[in-house]
């Protein structure tokens, strides 16, 4: 390029550049190089409190993670050093992937359901949206987990309703290792309101007209449903699908409270996510702590990119032809 | 008999937040057996002994800081979403499309990828224990999701006026001050409450750089009132600051809802 043909270049491309550059700044210092660091340190023996004393230890930490499937107690790391097996790494695991194919499913389902109720012309509509999406406001918060936690304990307020039915030796939900995930599953149903709002927004395009050709026609409600709404609202579940599996998989504040700041009872609502912070945070266990990320990025990559996959077959783009 | 359905499920879905929210100002040994929304006998006891906070400080202080920080986040979110919006969204440049995708694809990345070596580089520098490791990269533009928010707004406007302002001598930057910016009013508001939210809300941050309790905001310490073997010493006051934590997102939530709407159905954006 000539000199003059760098400073036309330059000029046209300098203010946008400006107003890209804190964006830039960021993706550069706070996500590529940290990236790539902690992809580093997840072949470290990094401890936060002593970083001189760091080791490259090779594959040592993913052996630490998945050694237990093979029976392993030990590990040696190339250096020589013989490290422990991670014995609730698999439980993190399996804890997270339940919680996510259990509440992602269900709470779609539920916010299609209720959308469909809201896509009527009926007064007060915003209000009862509105209220639906109550929630969701307050879902992620610290002060819904606390209300979560007395609502399910032992004597708490779903246990009096219930025994005011007449139910008794009712367990306490969130002490019980066998029900404990399914509450935290059910207050991720609860925020359902994003999804019914997204729901509500592409049934508003689908026209009138298919219906009433379709009841013409003779196709029932459920026919309807399923050879109308469901192809016409494809993309939009599978954008809802998408959102919400990645936001699951990343889910920490609801287990962290209502489990102490633990995996509460046998490790029952150990998330991925939990354990993670507990290796890196309590036991200063950072080289670790960066492989389970990379761990979890690569998980959720590839079931993006299954779903992404597996679009082509119920994803319709058409116009509904 | 649709709205009949309609508001009893509704009902059903909201009785959890409506009985926190009586049961805070019931007595403290009323709490455990009550299940009603009528309190028998209306106290502030819990007001008061929750008030108190945690380690000397109270709540007044944890609310100011939460108020602050969640100022400070806005501020840092609309400047530097905006103007990289503004890029992506109106000007022509090299190797836009190729930006564009990579910002698409930190959208989707956990952020737990770059936990450790983020609070590796701030502890450097010396900021853990202050608020500097959640403001600044906000002005970084870090959270993606505003930027393609604000993206998708500029580009449905109108560009008859831009060619206007050119004739009189505006140049890129005048457009974004004096047009962009103006026009995008709507989906500013909506960046700004879903800053205010996300960080009202936010306790993953607050966990990790806010290690000193004078620095404490309301959801670090909701934190305090559960013990770490998850026990809950004074259940009264967890609950009336639970219920006081929730008044800005209540107040916010149904001032603003029309931005709300917008905002959710138009990105998708996770409430």
């Amino acid at each position: 390029m000539s000199n003059r043909g760098i400073v036309s270049f330059f000029r046209r491309n300098a203010v946008a550049y400006m107003f890209l550059l804190p964006w830039l700044i960021g993706f550069f210092a706070l996500t590529l190089y940290p990236m790539l660091y902690s992809l580093f340190l997840g072949f470290t023996d990094y401890d936060f409190t002593k970083p001189d004393s760091t080791q490259v230890i090779g594959f040592a930490n993913y052996m630490k993670m998945f050694g237990s499937v093979f029976n392993a107690q030990n590990i040696t790391a190339p250096t020589g050093e013989v490290m422990r097996v991670d014995p609730y790494y698999i439980k993190s695991l399996s804890v997270t992937f339940i919680y996510v194919f259990a509440s992602v499913p269900i709470k779609l389902a539920f916010a299609l359901f209720v959308a469909m109720l809201m896509n009527q012309k009926l007064r007060f509509i915003p209000l009862y949206r509105a209220i639906y999406y109550i929630p969701t406001l307050l879902g992620g918060s610290v002060a819904v987990a606390v209300l979560w936690r007395k609502l399910f304990e032992k004597d708490g307020l779903i246990n009096a309703i219930l025994g005011s039915f007449g139910f008794t030796d009712l367990p306490g939900w969130i002490t019980n290792p066998s029900y404990a995930l399914s509450t935290l599953i059910l207050l991720s149903v609860w925020q359902f309101g994003s999804s019914m709002i997204i729901f509500l927004a592409g049934l508003k395009q689908i026209p009138m007209e298919y219906y009433e050709a379709a009841s013409i026609d003779g196709a029932n409600k459920r026919k309807q449903f399923f050879t109308i709404t469901m192809p016409l609202l494809s993309p939009i579940i599978f954008f809802n699908l998408v959102m919400q599996m990645i936001s699951a998989f990343q889910a920490f504040t609801q287990a962290y409270i209502i489990g102490g700041g633990k995996g509460g009872v046998m490790n029952s609502t150990l998330f991925y996510t939990l354990h993670l912070y507990i290796q890196g945070w309590t036991y200063h266990e950072m080289g670790y702590a960066s492989a389970m990320a990379w761990v979890l990025l690569l998980i959720i990559g590839l079931l993006t990119a299954i779903v992404f996959k597996s679009s082509n077959s119920w994803v319709s783009y058409g116009s509904g032809e | 008999m649709t709205h009949l359905f309609i508001i009893v499920l509704g009902l059903a879905m909201l009785y959890p937040v409506l009985w926190m929210i009586t049961s805070s100002l019931k007595p403290n040994n009323m709490i455990f057996s009550d299940t009603s929304l009528i309190p028998k006998a209306v106290t502030l006891e819990n007001y008061v002994s929750g008030w108190k906070g945690y380690a000397g400080i109270s709540f007044s202080k944890f609310f100011a800081n939460s108020l602050g920080l969640c100022l400070a986040a806005i501020v840092a979110n609309l400047a530097s979403c905006s103007m990289a919006a503004y890029a992506f969204g109106r000007l022509k440049f090299a190797g836009k499309n190729l930006w564009f995708s990579i910002m698409m694809i930190t959208l989707m990345l956990p952020a737990h990828v770059t936990l450790v070596p983020r609070y590796i580089l701030f502890n450097t520098f010396g900021w853990v224990g202050s608020y500097l490791p959640i403001v600044v990269p906000k002005f970084l533009a870090t959270d993606a999701f505003f930027v393609f928010l604000l993206v998708q707004f500029i580009r449905s406007l109108p560009t008859d006026l831009d060619e206007a302002a050119i004739i009189d001598g505006c140049g890129k930057v005048g457009i974004y001050f004096r047009i962009v910016l103006p026009l995008a009013t709507p989906a500013i508001i909506t960046t700004a409450l879903f800053t205010f939210l996300w960080t009202w809300d936010d306790f993953f941050n607050h966990l990790l750089y806010l290690t000193k309790p004078e620095t404490y905001t309301v959801s670090r310490a909701l934190r305090t009132f559960v013990g770490d073997a998850g026990a809950v010493s004074n259940w009264g006051g967890a609950m009336a600051m639970s219920t006081l934590s929730m008044i800005p997102c209540f107040v916010l939530f149904f001032s603003l809802q029309k931005y709300f709407v917008q905002g959710i159905a138009t990105t998708g954006i996770k409430g």
